[in-house]
């Protein structure tokens, strides 16, 4: 490793544009007659739209177009959809609703897009969508899944007969009931993972310019991955031909999943373009943000975990309900099923699993992935599980899961995944040792003698991260591939340029992959340019998302940098008239080994650019390009201890110590990968005490501000103490497992634990609030 | 409309504004610095945070007239020419930061903290001083390691002067 290589703390080098107030979001992007538009929303959370008269609002100060979902369906605009494909038990295809990006016979949640203004200024924009008179018939509405099945629950699709999309099977039913009539210990619970917002800093923002004389649109969309959003508003929605589209994802101000989907306002502002002849910009205002971003969680689960006389597991049961809201979103189908219900394994040895997912349609936001998606919903009923079960056994929560730990690899489980690689005792071990799990006895006296309830939690989690192979995949009903792409343009003074299929919205990508550039050729850090975020400079690629930007996209560059290294040696050899075998490249020279004979990278870079003297039959340049599809998920895993001290008096939760043991394979940037974690912990920690969206029962969500959802400060939070073991993936050329998502993760049930063992009460929703644990340990007493 | 006079890092600006636009909003389109974010509706986000007359302000909760007269200076007037002011430098070199968004404000809190506390910072001041800035990528660990940090510095910086001019 070189100072500047792979396993380097290096700088990022994108940090001074955003330090120095010059990052370029889609906010701050103005196109020469730019304009406005705002959307009128709908107030209601179920409503049949009986007229819209625009009348008044076309006639008001600066407005260039009031348009409505009629026009945009004449004008051939598809409806929205879920590209991941999942068959009910009994065959049938999941019922999908149509999801027009203006709604225009009914709307189906408080915030559904209705009509569109665009105006000279925002605030002529806003004043003219407050004039647009829509007359609604109420509907009934229901917001809680585990309702909306019930008779006499209002049907919000007609495609959906009870309001279910599907009803979805994984493992064995047979082996599993089985394995409870032989077992010793049941343990029961029923599990609620709450709802949650995903609130990027950034809210989400688009710009559509249609130029009429090229017949061309471009839009800038605060996305996590363009090329995607090219493709599917070019296949399915209908905007433009794939060539006929730019889709451009600048500085994006973080995702958590909330930005890859594509939404009604991106569709709309590029087809308002062409309709008004004005580029068209829309931004979201916080509370826009909130009523209409993909929400997260909102699983209820009933599940009973089997265990044989010597507290080993036998079999596991789960039923879970998951509210995808009012429409199906683009990936929607996959959260509950292939990303949740395949890690109901945990890291332990469960000879037999049966889980069934039932996902249901509410009058509510539409809910997807968001930062680990399903997997965060897997490890709170594995590990809540795991510590109720130690506590009913009386034995310690560690001995517990050590005892049944996965320990050979590969390991497959009953629901599909083949663990590759891992040492889970050690990352158990080491937040043991760093947590002083000894110790905690004494500190929890001393904390009782202030009249404070100390308690500890673990939480030993897995993930799987670089969702693969495409074939797989695309075998789960999955409507894309998840490879990834890369081009490695070595310019003809030697710098380099890296175009990529990922997308960085915070994860630093402009400094790790080039930092892999460096540890290959030596050439500095400085000379290395990443780009990504635009379609019409990358190809293709599938976007960034569910930890696969080290794992997939750099795993792609290797595979570019590998042809380019091949051909420079080539082109090297030849000029100093040498085996291309014995041609090594150090620290950026190209040298023969063994002897004082060698090229400088740049001059090799000419030699192939002047193509004077290339080897015969080479073509001149030096740019090379792959497509990296992996043959398996990769599968981070690791243990977080939590500590706390409760207040009995107020309910108030201080969390005192919080440490993360990640296995993550091999590393790029330390220093970033703990930026990573941290930031995953904040949002764990954030759902476990903090955070939750919440509807009334006539739809209206409560939560629509900052005033109103809790999101974690900086006074909520301690400083972590992170640490890293490796078992290097065997899947990928970098040995990368991924870790993007770990924290949000692996720390709900470890806070969750940690509060029930202080309180002495095993029955506590998330968020617990003051109230909430309050509440809960007045229940105990009583 | 109103006009709108300010002395913006450094240079005297003016211009016409409607009296219902936000300084934030001033700042933004008629100026073109579009350093100063918006990532809330309700003043709690921080993420516009600039200083009015030598104190931090919440840009969305002040009218663009209101500033009038005022010296305003944005995350784009912070560095001295090409150096970095210390609280950019610490950012950087403790990773302080991931997508950006929330970073010019919590620059911006974070230099009015430091000057606002010359005897020095500790971990619970820092992180009771950020209530009004939120950023959702980093947990805050590195964010309050490098005010922390910064503050160290620019109270040696401070000392040094100090003994210059005695």
């Amino acid at each position: 490793m070189g100072i500047e290589g792979v396993g380097a703390r290096v700088a990022r080098k994108e940090d001074k544009r955003f330090i120095t107030g010059a990052g370029r979001y889609v906010d701050d992007m103005v196109v020469p007659g730019m304009k406005h538009a705002a959307f009128v929303r709908s107030p209601h959370a179920h409503a049949q739209i009986k007229k819209i008269d625009v009348k008044k609002a076309q006639g008001m100060p600066g407005v260039i177009g009031v348009l409505t979902g009629k026009e945009l369906k004449a004008d051939g605009i598809g409806n929205l959809i879920c590209g991941w494909m999942i068959h009910s038990k009994d065959g049938s295809p999941m019922k999908m609703g149509a999801w027009s990006p203006l709604a225009f016979d009914r709307v189906r949640y408080v915030g559904d897009a209705v009509v569109v203004v665009v105006a000279e200024t925002k605030g002529q924009a806003r004043d003219a969508a407050e004039a647009v008179e829509i007359t609604y018939k109420e509907l009934k509405a229901v917001v809680d899944a585990s309702k909306a099945m019930d008779k006499g629950a209002p049907q919000i699709h007609p495609e959906a007969d009870n309001n279910l999309i599907f009803d979805w099977d994984i493992g064995n039913a047979d082996d599993t009931a089985a394995a409870f009539k032989k077992a010793a210990h049941v343990v029961k619970m029923d599990i609620i993972n709450n709802r949650l917002v995903p609130n990027a800093m950034e809210p989400r923002a688009a710009l559509g310019h249609y130029d009429k004389a090229e017949d061309h649109y471009t839009c800038w969309t605060t996305s996590q991955n363009p090329h995607v959003a090219r493709l599917v508003m070019s296949a399915f929605y209908n905007v433009a031909p794939e060539n006929k589209l730019r889709v451009i994802a600048p500085d994006v101000g973080g995702g958590f999943g909330s930005k890859i989907y594509i939404y009604p306002e991106e569709i709309v502002c590029l087809w308002a373009s062409k309709k008004t002849g004005v580029p068209v910009k829309w931004v979201a205002d916080r509370t826009e943000s909130f009523l209409t971003d993909a929400h997260g969680r909102d699983h209820h689960t009933h599940a009973e975990m089997a265990f044989d006389e010597d507290h080993k597991i036998v079999g596991l049961k789960v039923e879970t309900q998951a509210n995808l809201g009012a429409y199906m979103s683009l990936f929607s189908s996959a959260t509950p099923t292939y990303l949740y219900a395949t890690l109901l394994s945990g890291q332990y040895n469960i000879p037999a699993i049966h889980a069934n997912v039932k996902a249901i349609y509410t009058n509510t936001a539409p809910v997807d992935a968001y930062r680990g998606a399903g997997r965060p919903e897997a490890t709170f009923v594995m590990e809540r599980m795991m510590e109720t079960a130690a506590r009913q056994f009386g034995i310690s929560p560690a001995e517990l899961r050590r005892k049944n730990f996965v320990t050979s690899f590969p390991h497959q489980t009953p629901v599909i995944m083949c663990y590759d690689a891992g040492d889970y005792a050690a990352s158990l071990d080491a937040a043991m040792k760093a947590s002083d799990y000894a110790g905690f006895a004494k500190r929890k006296a001393a904390a009782a003698r202030k009249g404070l309830l100390r308690g500890i939690g673990m939480s030993c989690y897995i993930e799987a991260c670089g969702i693969a192979p495409s074939a797989a995949v695309g075998s789960l009903g999955a409507g894309v591939g998840l490879w990834e792409s890369a081009e490695v343009r070595v310019n003809a003074v030697g710098t380099i340029e890296v175009l990529t299929g990922s997308h960085s919205h915070g994860q630093g990508h402009e400094t790790t992959f080039a930092q892999l550039v460096n540890e290959r050729f030596g050439v500095p850090l400085d000379s290395v340019s990443i780009v990504h975020g635009d379609t019409d400079k990358v190809q293709m690629g599938m976007g960034t998302y569910g930890s696969r930007s080290g794992a997939v996209g750099m795993s792609a560059i290797v595979k570019a940098l590998d042809k380019v290294e091949a051909k420079a040696k080539k082109i090297a050899a030849h000029l100093l008239e040498a085996d291309e075998g014995d041609i090594i490249i150090e620290n950026g020279t190209l040298k023969v080994a063994g002897t004082d004979k060698n090229v400088p990278w740049f001059q090799m870079a000419l030699a192939a650019y002047t193509a004077h003297n290339l080897p015969g039959g080479m073509e001149p340049g030096l740019k090379e390009t792959a497509f990296y599809d992996p043959s398996n998920f990769t599968f981070p895993a690791g243990c977080y201890i939590c500590e706390v001290e409760v207040d009995p008096e107020t309910g108030m939760t201080e969390i005192i110590q919080f440490v993360a043991a990640d296995d993550f394979g091999n590393i790029i940037n330390p220093m970033i990968v703990e930026g990573q974690v941290h930031g995953g912990l904040a949002q764990g920690i954030g759902q476990a005490l903090l955070e939750g969206a919440h509807y009334d029962n006539s739809g209206q969500l409560l939560t629509a501000s900052y005033m109103d959802y809790t999101m974690p400060r900086a006074s909520d939070l301690p400083s972590f103490k992170v640490s890293t073991s490796n078992t290097p993936c065997p899947g990928n050329p970098l040995g990368i497992k991924g870790c993007g998502e770990a924290g949000a993760i692996g720390s709900p049930p470890a806070v969750i634990n940690a509060i029930t063992d202080a309180i002495g009460s095993n029955d506590l929703a998330m968020p617990a609030s003051p109230s909430t644990v309050w509440a809960a340990i007045r229940a105990a007493k009583h | 409309m109103s006009d709108v006079s300010l002395m913006v890092n450094g240079k005297r600006v003016s211009g016409a504004a409607e009296d219902r636009t936000l300084l934030v909003h001033f700042l933004r389109e008629n100026l073109g610095l579009t350093g100063t974010h918006v990532g809330c509706d309700t003043s709690q986000c921080g993420a516009c945070v600039v200083h009015v007359d030598g104190k931090a302000v919440k840009s969305c909760s002040m009218l663009a007239v209101q500033a009038s007269g005022s010296t305003v200076v944005t995350i784009e007037g912070l560095a001295n020419g090409a150096d970095l002011h210390p609280v950019q430098a610490a950012f950087k070199e403790h990773h302080g930061l991931q997508c950006g968004f929330c970073t010019p404000g919590m620059i911006m809190t974070a230099t009015d903290m430091i000057s606002r506390h010359p005897e020095g910072l500790d971990e619970a001041t820092v992180r009771a001083e950020l209530e009004g800035n939120i950023c959702r990528c980093t947990g805050y660990h590195n964010i309050v390691k490098a005010i922390l940090a910064a503050s160290k510095t620019m109270s040696k910086v401070a000392k040094g002067k100090a003994k210059q001019a005695a």
